[in-house]
């Protein structure tokens, strides 16, 4: 026997039709976690890399042992974490004797592991090392510039991936619109030799040129490492088929009000709700407008009309 | 816009993607001395130069698209991203025709829109069709014309009833059906879960039934009341409920007469009652207390006997009036003195 089961409140139910696989997706959700063990060098990139993707990252302080990302088996925990907190990319921490400094970059695909690049960190300088205007720092959540810089990610395999996972990592939200005034950030990434990449995160002052293009001009303001692939695993190339599928309709919004016409055109209604003279919010807030003082002041006129009464009496 | 190659300043060729904000320079080498032996800082230098070169690349094409005045800033609309990313999920499936569906289109029966408001037979107003206080509601009949052809023993009222009921569970049937269709298709609606419900073990026994969060925290403020106060000073954790009251209410019996409830009164007293006469009844008499009650009548008789002969006294009698008056004044003085 099945049993239909349907959210229960309404919060829920938007919840779940926000994880629902959707058209036309938004921006990819960044899980952050260690292995069992991690360097204090590793725990500083994890939390820099959760900073720098702070509006749409999850970051996971316990260790887990149970995740060995390129092993069989060891993949399942991952899968579920990626399920429960709605993440597809990863990015993984673990130290030891054989891989010091090493990090995890991975993708998922409908909740299950899709590519994997493994890396290890080395001349790893955090931001507080570096010294520049604060005023130019870049904003949480603004759309980065990306740079790559060198043959290596052209001629290289395992460099070509990782220019790939870490456009998907960086890149943040797809937008349509973007407003020129908050572009403040870049990150480069320069492939220095056949097997290391230099990163670095750094922010944009745009300063006047005379043309409409102001003149960029980078400033270095960490994190900053280099770093050594090691490992890899591409997807397989039915998976990378059905990943990679996308649609030319755009999910359509109902219209509402509207009708066509053939003579008139487009016709549409216009509600204009009711003017709410009464709660109408006053331009300026004086003391003598409101209601307590106007009633006290009445109340106070009429008692001294009574006093006034007395002493005539008297 | 496709990806585009644009000639920077430096002879050199670079490839930018607008819509990720991307610029990529795959004719930049990096040569290996300043790598190795080359100290970092020049390395980095390097970078940065060629960073900056590769940014300003972005922003000449990204400064030059028409753009908007907006409150916050010029806005520009992207093209979409050229390069290729994998979905983090996939496409939505389209769920397949429900039986309904399925047979309207064989059919070339087609959607009608209904008004929401019916006119009302009975009340002779408008009301909605579907929902509370709705028109033409059949279970609202307050009376059924009978048929020559009607079955006498059957009521109708529950008939309509059951036949209701019925139709729900139909309908319910049906729709689980269409859901595991769409199941099948992976085309579940997202808020729409299809989970296995718990057999019964055996054909009698039912399935061990779960116990809800309400009744799990009654079992919690149950178990307090074990303590000697009851669980009146225990701590009590955060949502945790009171204990329910177990105990029994008081009931007070309905004074006018009636059937059920209405008769306890009566056999109550009738109750009492018989239980005085069963008192005095004579099949049960306790001749011993029968005795001691004679004994004690006769005592008591010969005492009064006594105290009407010894009330002649006169000289004790006047003692002890002029005892008590005195007595008295005495109180009412102390009494005026404290006014």
């Amino acid at each position: 026997m099945l049993e239909i089961k349907t959210a229960k409140t309404h919060k829920g139910k938007r919840e779940l039709e926000k994880r629902a696989p959707k058209l036309v997706e938004g921006g990819k959700k960044t899980l952050i976690l260690h292995g069992t063990k991690t360097s204090g060098v590793l725990n500083a990139v994890l939390t820099q890399i959760y900073q720098l993707k702070k509006e749409s990252a999850v970051k996971y302080s316990r260790k887990n042992e149970n995740i060995k990302p390129f092993e069989t088996g060891g993949e399942t925990s991952l899968e579920f974490f990626s399920l429960k907190t709605d993440c597809s990319i990863f990015v993984y921490g673990s130290h030891s004797k054989k891989r010091p400094d090493n990090l995890v970059f991975g993708r998922t695909y409908d909740h299950h592991i899709y590519d994997l690049v493994e890396v290890g960190v080395e001349n790893f300088k955090p931001m507080e090392s570096f010294n520049y205007d604060k005023k130019i720092a870049p904003k949480e959540g603004s759309k980065p510039f990306i740079v790559f810089i060198g043959e290596g990610f052209e001629n290289v395999e395992e460099l070509k991936h990782l220019k790939e996972v870490l456009l998907d990592l960086l890149r943040g939200e797809v937008v349509e619109t973007l407003n020129l005034a908050g572009v403040d950030r870049a990150y480069v990434c320069a492939a220095v030799s056949p097997n290391k990449v230099f990163f670095s995160h750094c922010a944009l002052r745009l300063k006047k040129s005379g043309t409409i293009v102001p003149r960029m001009e980078l400033v270095e303001v960490g994190p900053s490492m280099d770093l050594v692939i090691r490992r890899h695993r591409l997807p397989n190339d039915g998976l990378r088929k059905e990943a990679m599928k996308t649609t030319r309709e755009k999910p359509k919004k109902k219209e509402k009000n509207v009708k066509k016409d053939v003579l008139q055109g487009k016709i549409g209604n216009i509600y204009v709700p009711d003017q709410k003279i009464g709660e109408m919010a006053l331009p300026n807030k004086s003391k003598g407008v409101k209601r307590e003082r106007r009633e006290a002041k009445r109340k106070n006129e009429s008692g001294d009309d009574h006093a006034k009464k007395r002493k005539e009496d008297a | 816009m496709a990806t585009e190659m644009e000639t920077g300043g430096n002879q050199s060729q670079f490839e930018v993607d607008l819509g990720n904000l991307m610029a990529f320079d795959s004719h930049h080498t990096f040569s290996s001395s300043s790598s190795s032996s080359g100290s970092r800082a020049e390395l980095v230098k390097e970078c940065l130069n060629k960073g900056t070169e590769l940014v300003q690349a972005i922003a000449d094409s990204l400064f030059s698209l028409p753009s908007t005045e907006d409150i916050d800033g010029p806005l520009v609309k992207l093209p979409p991203p050229t390069t290729k990313l994998p979905r983090q999920k996939h496409l939505p499936k389209p769920a397949p025709p429900t039986k309904w569906e399925a047979f309207a289109q064989k059919r070339g029966i087609q959607k009608r829109k209904k008004d929401k408001i019916v006119y009302d037979e009975q009340s002779g107003t408008w009301k909605r069709r579907f929902g509370y206080d709705r028109a033409n509601d059949e279970d609202a009949i307050p009376i059924i014309e009978a048929k020559p052809t009607d079955d006498p023993t059957e009521d109708p009222f529950a008939k309509r009833r059951e036949d209701k009921k019925n139709r729900v569970q139909k309908n319910e049937k049906n729709r689980l059906q269409n859901l595991k269709e769409a199941a099948k298709f992976g085309a579940l609606p997202s808020h729409v879960q299809l989970a296995a419900r718990a057999l019964p073990i055996t054909g009698t026994q039912a399935a061990p039934k779960k116990f809800t969060k309400d009744e799990l925290g009654n079992v919690a403020g149950m178990a307090a009341t074990s303590t000697a106060s009851g669980g009146k000073f225990d701590r009590k954790l955060a949502g945790e409920k009171p204990a329910q009251h177990k105990g029994k209410y008081r009931k007070f019996l309905p004074v006018v007469e009636g059937t059920g409830i209405g008769s306890l009164e009566k056999e109550q007293t009738e109750k009492v009652l018989n239980k005085i006469m069963s008192k005095n009844s004579h099949d049960i008499l306790n001749v011993s207390k029968a005795v001691t009650m004679t004994n004690v009548k006769r005592e008591k008789k010969r005492k009064n006997d006594k105290r009407s002969t010894s009330a002649t006294d006169s000289k004790l009698k006047t003692q002890k009036k002029s005892f008590k008056k005195g007595d008295v004044k005495k109180g009412g003085n102390k009494a005026k003195g404290k006014k």
